[in-house]
C-alpha cells in the first residue's frame, strides 16, 4: 500500500468517490458551523464593530489561495520526477480552486479596507503579492488552455509553476522592501503570545478547516472530470481511428 | 518620450518620476520586442537545426537573450542620460539611473526568453507572453526602479543595486536551463 497506487486513475477515482460525500458534507457543515457562529454569536470588536466578522472569510480564502498554488507544486513536481497524468490533472485542477480563492480574500479585503482603513485598495506588501499571486494563477490557466496536445500543456505548465513559484516568493520579499505595510500582522500563529483573542479564533479556526476540506473536495472532484473529459477524447480519437482504418 | 504630454511639463513631477519612468520604459521596450526573439526561427526551421547542433541548448538561449539585451538593453542604458534630460532628472541620479538598468536589463531579457520559449509553439501567443512574463518581473522591476529613485533623491543605494545585481546573476546562471527546458518540450 503506497500513494503511488492513486497514480492509477482507475484507483484514484474509486477512493477518490467514496471519501468525496464525506468531505462534501463535513465541509458544509463546518463551513456552516464556523460561518454562523463568527457572524452571529461573537461580540463586535471594539473598535472595528461588526465589520471585524468578514475575517471568518478572509483569512481562510487567503490560506488556501496560498495553500493551492503550494498544492500545484507538489503536484507538478510529481509530474516532472514520476509522470503520473493524474498529478497533472490535478495540478490543473486545483488552479481555479485557487484563483477564486484569491478573489475573495482581495475582495473581502477590500471590502473590509474601505470602512477601516479608508480606502478600497493600497499598495501594501501584502495586497500585492496577493496581485501578483493572481497574476501567476491567470497566466498559469490561460497557458494551460492555449496548448492543444495535453502532455506538452502539463509539461509546460509545471515548469511555469517551478519557476512561478521562486519568482512569487521572491517578489514577496521584494515588496516587503518596497513598501511599509499597512495590513496587520499574523493574527494566528503557533509561535506569538499576541493572537485573535479566543471568542474569534475559535469560529476562525473552524472555518479554515472547512475551507481547507472543501478545497480537497472540490480538487477531486474536478480532477475526476478531468480524468473523465480525457477518457472520453481518447475513445473518441479510437472510434475516428476505426472508422478510418 | 511621450510621458510629459501625458503627465504634464511641470518639472518637479517629472524630476520626481522620471527614474521610475525610464525603468518602464526598459521594460516595455523588452516586452514588445520578445515575441519575435524565437519565433521567426522557430516557423522556419532553424530552431530545429539549432537544438540538434553540437552546442547545448542552454547556450543557445544565453546567447539569444545576449542579443536581445545587445538589441534593447543596451541603447536604452546608453540613452538613458539623454532621456533623464528631457525628463528632468536630478543630475544625482543619472550615474544610478545608468548602473541600474546595466545591472537590471540582463535580468529582463533573460527572463523574457524564458518567456518567449514558453508560448514559441503558439500561433498568437504575443497577449500570453506579456501575461506569463509581467508577474516574473516584478522583483527586477522594483529593486531596479528603487535603486533608480534613491538614487535620484541622493539616498542610499547599496541595497536595492546589491539585491538586483543578486537577481541577475542568478537569472543568468539558473534561468537558461529552464528556458532549455521549455524549449525541448516544445521541440518535442
Amino acid at each position: 500500500m503506497s500513494i503511488w497506487e492513486y497514480a492509477n486513475p482507475r484507483k484514484f477515482l474509486r477512493t477518490s468517490e467514496r471519501v468525496m460525500p464525506a468531505l462534501w458534507v463535513s465541509s458544509a457543515l463546518l463551513m456552516a458551523v464556523g460561518l454562523v457562529w463568527g457572524f452571529f454569536f461573537t461580540p463586535d470588536d471594539f473598535r472595528q464593530g461588526s465589520t471585524v466578522k468578514i475575517i471568518f472569510l478572509h483569512v481562510p480564502a487567503a490560506l488556501m489561495a496560498i495553500n493551492a498554488w503550494f498544492m500545484m507544486l507538489v503536484a507538478s513536481l510529481i509530474w516532472v520526477i514520476r509522470r503520473h497524468h493524474v498529478s497533472a490533472l490535478a495540478a490543473r485542477a486545483a488552479a481555479p480552486v485557487g484563483i477564486v480563492m484569491t478573489l475573495i480574500a482581495l475582495a473581502t479585503g477590500a471590502i473590509w479596507g474601505q470602512p477601516m482603513w479608508g480606502t478600497w485598495w493600497a499598495w501594501d506588501p501584502r495586497l500585492t503579492s496577493f496581485l501578483v499571486l493572481f497574476l501567476f494563477y491567470l497566466g498559469y490557466i490561460a497557458l494551460w488552455e492555449a496548448i492543444d496536445d495535453p502532455d506538452t500543456a502539463a509539461d509546460l505548465t509545471a515548469i511555469l509553476c517551478l519557476v512561478g513559484t521562486v519568482f512569487a516568493v521572491l517578489s514577496r520579499y521584494a515588496v516587503n522592501f518596497w513598501n511599509q505595510g499597512l495590513h496587520q500582522g499574523a493574527s494566528l500563529s503557533l509561535d506569538k503570545k499576541e493572537n485573535v483573542a479566543d471568542a474569534f479564533s475559535n469560529p476562525l479556526y473552524i472555518c479554515m478547516i472547512g475551507f481547507g476540506l472543501f478545497f480537497i473536495a472540490m480538487v477531486f472532484y474536478r480532477t475526476g472530470t478531468e480524468i473523465r473529459a480525457r477518457r472520453i477524447k481518447a475513445l473518441l480519437a479510437r472510434e475516428r481511428q476505426g472508422e478510418s482504418a | 518620450m511621450v510621458v510629459p504630454f501625458s503627465v504634464g511639463p511641470e518639472s518637479d513631477l517629472l524630476a520626481r518620476i522620471s527614474p521610475g519612468v525610464l525603468w518602464l520604459g526598459a521594460l516595455l521596450s523588452c516586452l514588445l520586442s520578445l515575441d519575435r526573439l524565437l519565433a521567426l526561427d522557430w516557423e522556419d526551421g532553424s530552431l530545429d537545426l539549432l537544438a540538434t547542433a553540437p552546442l547545448p541548448l542552454e547556450a543557445v538561449v544565453s546567447i539569444k537573450a545576449l542579443a536581445h539585451w545587445i538589441t534593447t538593453g543596451l541603447p536604452l542604458v546608453l540613452a538613458a542620460p539623454l532621456l533623464g534630460v528631457l525628463l528632468n532628472l536630478p543630475p544625482e541620479g543619472y550615474i544610478w539611473v545608468v548602473i541600474s538598468l546595466l545591472l537590471g536589463t540582463p535580468a529582463l531579457s533573460v527572463i523574457g526568453t524564458f518567456g518567449a520559449a514558453l508560448t514559441v509553439g503558439l500561433k498568437r501567443g504575443g497577449l500570453l507572453l506579456s501575461l506569463l512574463v509581467m508577474p516574473l518581473y516584478v522583483p527586477t522591476l522594483i529593486f531596479g526602479a528603487e535603486a533608480a529613485r534613491r538614487g535620484a533623491l541622493g539616498m542610499g543605494v547599496e541595497t536595492p543595486l546589491l539585491m538586483l545585481a543578486g537577481i541577475s546573476a542568478a537569472v543568468i546562471a539558473l534561468m537558461p536551463f529552464a528556458s532549455a527546458a521549455v524549449l525541448r518540450i516544445n521541440l518535442r
